[in-house]
């Protein structure tokens, strides 16, 4: 089938002070067709879809959208000639409710209750149901997506831009997302999907270009390629699944008996009656859709939120009320999403990092003083061993790329010969080969005897490393169940299914 | 067009640089203020920056130096501490004065005793006032979550009213004649505070400023509790997850910087200022918050930062009496050197680029 060319980009490039993110990229978006823009982190994507929406702009190249020159200086240019974009991080306010928050989007806003219909009207029509009067912060993700593709859709867009739109859906979700986007590609709506993850983009999208480093490497029909033929030109390498080493269960090495904490976080979740053991050499999976307590149960075992002593286990000793550097010495590690100021300070060098939280299990101070050549080894240790990118030890961890600090973020923790390992979202935002590496490192460790916790929002890497899965949601912890024998539907049944879609029977089933 | 585009990395020279570039611009536009006042700019300059260091009167001024520089490195040293952990005591001005009272009133208690013991006595005691005044913004902070900032500043008021009614009431002296103020120190020898070196300036506040800024800075360097108020300041969620505690850095900060202003008030009252009066305060501890930011918050920079601080004092009262200056126009000098050195603070992470268009 061929089509009319509705956006043509032709040799663009960008430079960012150190770094090339976009090399003379050209491709081809036809009208209706549903464009895959496939790539590593950092390969590029992102700011190649912010020069099409103008919020960058480019050193070189042209664009043309529909046969005529298309240069935008501002997003809003960019929207009056028919480009809409979802961001992967939305940009709502919380305590504002539906209406107000695509109100606050628009150039001249119809009055409230006109524009509530209005949304009303094409909710239904797409079959993306939400209610207008609802406050955003009570919205799970998967709602606020809405909310952000509905602030796009009234605008009536020839092209809608997505970043990375299924990384907070579940699978359920992902379904009645993908039902509107094929909707919008039959009534002639381009869609450029920014994605990683192969099978989506193979079973939605008409044409994919494949960015690597900044520039295009290929260009592939992803209905007449395989996963595996995408993963590698995305990657440029071939890939080899982790190896797992069959360990029998051991002791219990983490117990976690009805924890309930209030979020010390606005419009947090609080955890409510989480229990769950975690024995020598055993992987647990924890998977749930972002803002369903994980963020609260890292805090509630790493010791930044305390809780009666026998709640929480620590091979076997009540910890529960230890802060973050009691648990430490009691064998346990944690490892937090946010790496820019929660896991690490961005302004300290990798050297105060590393001392951050090795001083205890590395012996990194004496009497109070800090041993700087000892902590400065532990800083090189770890970034030798983990492949960390830089200049040296000396530099300010802002300073580094998210992928490559994660690195060095786990490795440090890892690297501490710990009993208990808790990671929240190991891999998010790091390449597929570092992402590799750093689920080798924790089976590794696993082997080695640690019990081992992982949050994250990949299925496909729960499933990949995990032995027992669990699922948080809303705050409570599934039962945990063997990985083997688990289907992706069941698994999605788990997450809470679609948020606000006709469901709940199943689950009870 | 001008953009400021974040640097990957803090720069070291900006680091270093922008106290010289922020005295270099407060000279400039100092000197257009003077000019505007009617004044020859090089002149007034010249008296408050060369003078006092190499002009006639000089043997005398540089003593002076010693004199004000003292209590404001002290000061800032122990504020530096809380601004590096992102609490912020503004209220040294008060315990500077709780120090000196509470500090003056073990020595007057002591009265005519003589006793090598007395003065030490004194000095804990002053300490003790300064922290004892820090204390209730610390403990209203961590315990109801008030605003360190505005307690700490409303109870350098109270401070002055208690100040007030201890020179005119329970710290008056008896042999005064009904003369507001306490005895004078210089005439006790047990308590006094008397310059070490003739003509040096130096006291024992001095020497304890010294002291304190190297003691600060191996803590700040090399202990674990420095490490921690760094960590604190730039990135509190990291700190917790390290496993700061954040009351007890508050009460530590609170109590370190508390402890130094009432020693430095002590220092003062025994020393140069004579005895306790109405006024013997001069806003030390306000300044002293200019020299913590101007010495990068870091002891070693603090010193100098002090050293530069009390040159424009001594060099600005000598352009009020010999050059007719009004006095206010010194102090928005010195403010100036605080809004340049805040100022051009951003090139340490910004760099200035040129953007052809717009």
């Amino acid at each position: 089938m061929t089509r009319d060319i509705l956006l043509d980009v032709a040799g663009i490039s960008k430079s960012y002070p150190g770094v090339k993110a976009n090399e003379d990229v050209s491709f081809k978006i036809g009208v209706g067709e549903v464009h895959a823009l496939l790539g590593e982190n950092g390969a590029g994507k992102s700011t190649l879809v912010k020069m099409i929406y103008g919020l960058v702009k480019p050193d070189e190249g042209r664009m043309s959208l529909r046969g005529k020159a298309f240069a935008p200086s501002a997003p809003s240019v960019a929207r009056e000639m028919g480009v809409a974009m979802v961001f992967q991080h939305f940009s709502l306010f919380e305590a504002l409710n539906v209406a107000e928050n695509v109100a606050l989007g628009m150039e001249n806003p119809p009055p409230m209750r006109e524009l509530a219909a209005r949304i009303r009207a094409v909710s239904e029509e797409y079959g993306l149901p939400l209610d207008p009067s609802r406050m955003v912060g009570d919205l799970s993700a998967g709602e606020r997506q809405r909310v952000e593709i509905i602030r796009c859709l009234l605008q009536d867009p020839k092209l809608l831009i997505m970043d990375e739109p299924t990384s907070v859906l579940t699978p359920q979700e992902v379904e009645i997302l993908f039902k509107t986007l094929r909707q919008l590609s039959a009534e002639g709506t381009a869609i450029l999907y920014i994605s990683h993850k192969l099978e989506e983009i193979r079973t939605l999208c008409d044409a994919a270009t494949i960015l690597r480093r900044g520039k295009v490497v290929g260009s592939a029909d992803p209905r007449q390629s395989t996963a595996r033929e995408l993963a590698e030109m995305m990657v440029g390498a071939t890939l080899t699944p982790p190896e797992r080493k069959a360990t029998a269960k051991g002791d219990v090495m983490l117990g976690v008996t009805e924890v309930s904490v209030a979020s010390p976080i606005p419009f947090g979740t609080s955890l409510k009656d989480v229990s769950f053991t975690v024995a020598r050499g055993e992987v647990l999976g924890i998977a749930g859709v972002a803002g369903n307590g994980q963020d609260e149960l890292l805090l509630a075992l790493s010791g930044e939120l305390k809780t009666a002593p026998d709640k929480v286990r620590i091979n076997g000793r009540a910890a529960g009320d230890f802060g973050p550097a009691e648990r430490r010495r009691a064998g346990l590690v944690a490892a937090p999403e946010d790496r820019y100021g929660h896991a690490a300070a961005p302004d300290m060098s990798l050297v105060e990092n590393a001392f951050l939280t090795g001083a205890i299990r590395r012996n990194l101070s004496r009497n109070g003083f800090i041993d700087w050549p000892a902590t400065r080894a532990f800083a090189d240790e770890v970034i030798a061993t983990y492949d960390v990118r830089t200049p040296g030890n000396h530099v300010a961890a802002r300073a580094l790329s998210g992928g490559n600090l994660q690195k060095f973020l786990i490795g440090r923790e890892l690297d501490q010969t710990p009993e208990v390992i808790v990671i929240n979202q190991p891999t998010w935002g790091v390449d597929a080969a570092a992402a590799a590496a750093i689920r080798q490192a924790i089976l590794n460790r696993a082997a080695e005897g640690a019990g081992v916790v992982v949050i994250s929002q990949d299925l496909d890497e729960l499933l990949e490393i995990a032995d027992m899965f669990a699922v948080l949601n809303e705050g409570r912890l599934s039962k945990p169940r063997p990985v083997k024998g688990l289907t992706i539907d069941e698994i999605g049944l788990m997450m809470g299914g679609a948020h606000g879609m006709e469901v709940a029977h199943h689950a009870e089933a | 067009m001008l953009r400021l585009e974040k640097r990957p990395n803090p720069s070291q020279f900006w680091q270093y640089g922008t106290p010289v570039v922020a005295v270099l611009l407060t000279m400039v536009v100092g000197g257009i203020l003077f000019a505007m006042l009617g004044k020859d700019p090089f002149a007034v300059i010249k008296t408050i920056f060369w003078d006092p260091l190499f002009g006639e009167f000089a043997f005398y001024l540089r003593g002076q130096l010693l004199v004000k520089a003292g209590p404001l490195i002290l000061i800032a040293i122990g504020l530096a501490l809380g601004f590096r952990a992102g609490i912020w005591n503004i209220g040294a001005e008060g315990q500077y004065i709780m120090g000196a009272v509470i500090g003056a009133s073990v020595g007057l208690a002591a009265y005519p005793t003589e006793s090598r013991l007395i003065f030490p006595a004194m000095v804990i005691a002053g300490a003790f006032g300064g922290w004892l005044w820090a204390m209730i913004p610390a403990i209203l902070k961590t315990r109801f979550n008030t605003n360190e900032i505005l307690v700490s500043l409303m109870l350098v008021y109270v401070a002055e009213t208690i100040l007030a009614k201890a020179a005119t009431g329970f710290l008056r002296n008896p042999d005064g004649a009904g003369f507001p103020g306490s005895r004078n120190f210089s005439s006790y020898k047990a308590a006094s505070n008397p310059e070490l070196i003739a003509g040096s300036g130096l006291h024992w506040g001095g020497v304890a400023a010294l002291v304190t800024a190297v003691l600060v800075y191996i803590l700040l360097q090399r202990h674990i509790l420095g490490f921690q108020i760094k960590l604190a300041g730039q990135a509190p969620r990291a700190a917790r997850f390290h496993g700061v505690n954040p009351t007890r850095l508050v009460v530590f900060c609170m109590g370190v910087s508390g402890a130094l202003a009432g020693m430095a008030g002590l220092f003062e009252v025994t020393g140069p200022a004579g005895q306790i009066s109405i006024d013997f305060n001069s806003g030390y501890g306000f300044t002293a918050i200019i020299v913590a930011f101007l010495g990068r918050l870091n002891p070693i920079g603090i010193v100098f930062a002090g050293l530069l601080m009390a040159l424009t004092y001594v060099g600005g009262e000598m352009a009020a009496t010999n050059l007719g200056l009004p006095s206010a126009a010194i102090q928005v000098f010195q403010g100036m050197l605080l809004f340049f050195l805040l100022g051009v603070d951003v090139l340490g992470n910004y760099r200035i680029r040129l953007v052809k268009g717009a």
